[in-house]
């Protein structure tokens, strides 16, 4: 038990350590005061949905090589817990964004990045769902699937940097790494991010084995 | 061979248009009659920025309505003839070259368009026109991998437009800038970067199209 789910309790533990001490270490005091505790939350939504989206990625690559319905699945339901956390990470940075810009949204090509990320995979669950055949179904969402992500990757990590008119931090160095970080919000930062990525993992692994034994079911 | 092949293809591609004249005519229609109807909805209030702005939409409403015919107009019957005679490969090849040369014509002419209704706002003529070229080369890769993709699902009309509007973005996003660079000065300098991006994308996209394109092909 232990042995085959031990990262489920790492995810937990972390998560909780990460919402206890991140409430409660002192962060350095800026600009935006307090809610530069929401670094913990929003940003690790962020990589939540990046890490799930590369997921897809792979296996929509892997579903090509061998046509494996399984690698489908996982491919699928790693694009929706990609879309869950690409909801809660504009909720998260809307509640921030009100604060520290005074609006809700704003302009900007990294918040524009994330909103077209949705679009794109919202759009690749209407594909999916106009298909009624399996194979093809599974075939033809994996070809979009990978043409659709090196598409948007060029959309949120390039341009934003050629353009640089972003007031959205991260736009030279990323402030996230060691070097921009206060040693204070290093301690909760790392975990917190392990944490988030390990229960996108976790919540995936719990819908895929929804659908196989759904799938099992219905043959 | 492949060279062969798509030259076959894109002979059949024109022949095709020519025999069935009432498709260009239509879109040719549709060109002129979007920019009418913008011309006079817009009529005392075109600036530089609104003048790129109209001309790009404009231009992608036009692609994703002549482009989506790509893989539709013909019956499935005749798609399985191809299959056995010509590499998937080619197939797509050929189908991007000649949305290419369709884009190509139909940008200049939404250019003469512009230019006898709202005026002309471009300064560099040459920047402009490499834009519309790079832009035209861009529409037609991306937009003809997304007809295949909409043609193997039912319900496709609305299906072509949610699937490319977003995946397009990083490619309309970077011509407006250019384009609009091209509208304040005869300055080519600091617009390398944006040409280059320009120039990769379409390779790689292209280079996707030839990889992904013989798993649409196979049904």
């Amino acid at each position: 038990m232990l042995k085959r789910d031990w990262w489920k309790y790492l995810s937990g533990i972390l998560l909780l350590y990460a919402i206890i001490v991140g409430f409660i270490v002192d962060v350095p005091d800026t600009m935006i005061h307090e809610t530069m505790r929401n670094l913990f939350y929003h940003v690790g939504m962020w990589f939540g949905m990046l890490s799930m989206l590369i997921t897809g990625f792979i296996y929509s690559l892997r579903y090509l090589r061998k046509f494996d319905e399984t690698e489908d699945i996982i491919a699928v339901e790693a694009v929706n817990v990609g879309l869950m956390f690409g909801f809660l990470g504009i909720f998260t940075g809307m509640i921030w964004a009100n604060f520290t810009w005074g609006s809700p949204w704003v302009k900007d090509p990294k918040l524009n990045g994330a909103a077209v990320g949705i679009f794109i995979y919202l759009a690749y669950m209407i594909l999916r769902g106009s298909i009624d055949d399996v194979h093809k179904r599974a075939k033809v969402g994996a070809v979009y699937n990978i043409f659709a992500f090196f598409l948007w990757i060029v959309f949120v990590m390039v341009l934003p940097r050629l353009a640089g008119e972003s007031i959205h931090p991260g736009k030279d160095s990323p402030p996230v790494l060691p070097m921009n970080l206060d040693p204070s919000m290093r301690i909760v930062f790392y975990p917190a991010m392990a944490g988030w990525i390990l229960l996108g993992v976790w919540i995936m692994n719990i819908r895929v084995r929804i659908r196989k034994l759904q799938l099992r079911i219905e043959n | 061979m492949l060279y062969s092949e798509i030259k076959y293809l894109v002979g059949k591609e024109v022949m095709l248009e020519l025999k069935q004249k009432y498709v260009l005519n239509g879109i040719l229609l549709y060109l002129v009659s979007t920019i009418f109807v913008t011309y006079l909805a817009f009529e005392n209030a075109i600036t530089a920025e609104t003048w790129n702005s109209l001309f790009w939409i404009i231009l992608l409403f036009v692609a994703v309505n002549g482009i989506s015919k790509s893989f539709m107009q013909e019956n499935a019957a005749r798609h399985l003839y191809y299959y056995t005679i010509a590499s998937p490969q080619a197939i797509v090849l050929s189908k991007i070259l000649y949305n290419l040369f369709l884009m190509a014509i139909l940008s200049i002419l939404a250019f003469g368009f512009f230019l006898l209704l709202m005026g002309n706002q471009v300064v560099n003529i040459p920047l402009f026109l490499l834009t519309l070229l790079l832009g035209s080369f861009g529409l037609s890769s991306v937009l003809t991998m997304v007809a295949a993709i909409a043609s193997r699902a039912s319900h496709n009309f609305s299906l072509m437009a949610i699937l490319s509007f977003p995946i397009i973005l990083p490619l309309l996003a970077t011509l407006m800038k250019v384009s609009r660079a091209a509208m304040s000065s005869m300055d080519w300098s600091g617009l390398s970067g944006f040409l280059i991006i320009l120039i990769t994308i379409n390779g790689a996209v292209v280079a996707l199209a030839y990889l992904l394109f013989p798993y649409l092909w196979r049904d």
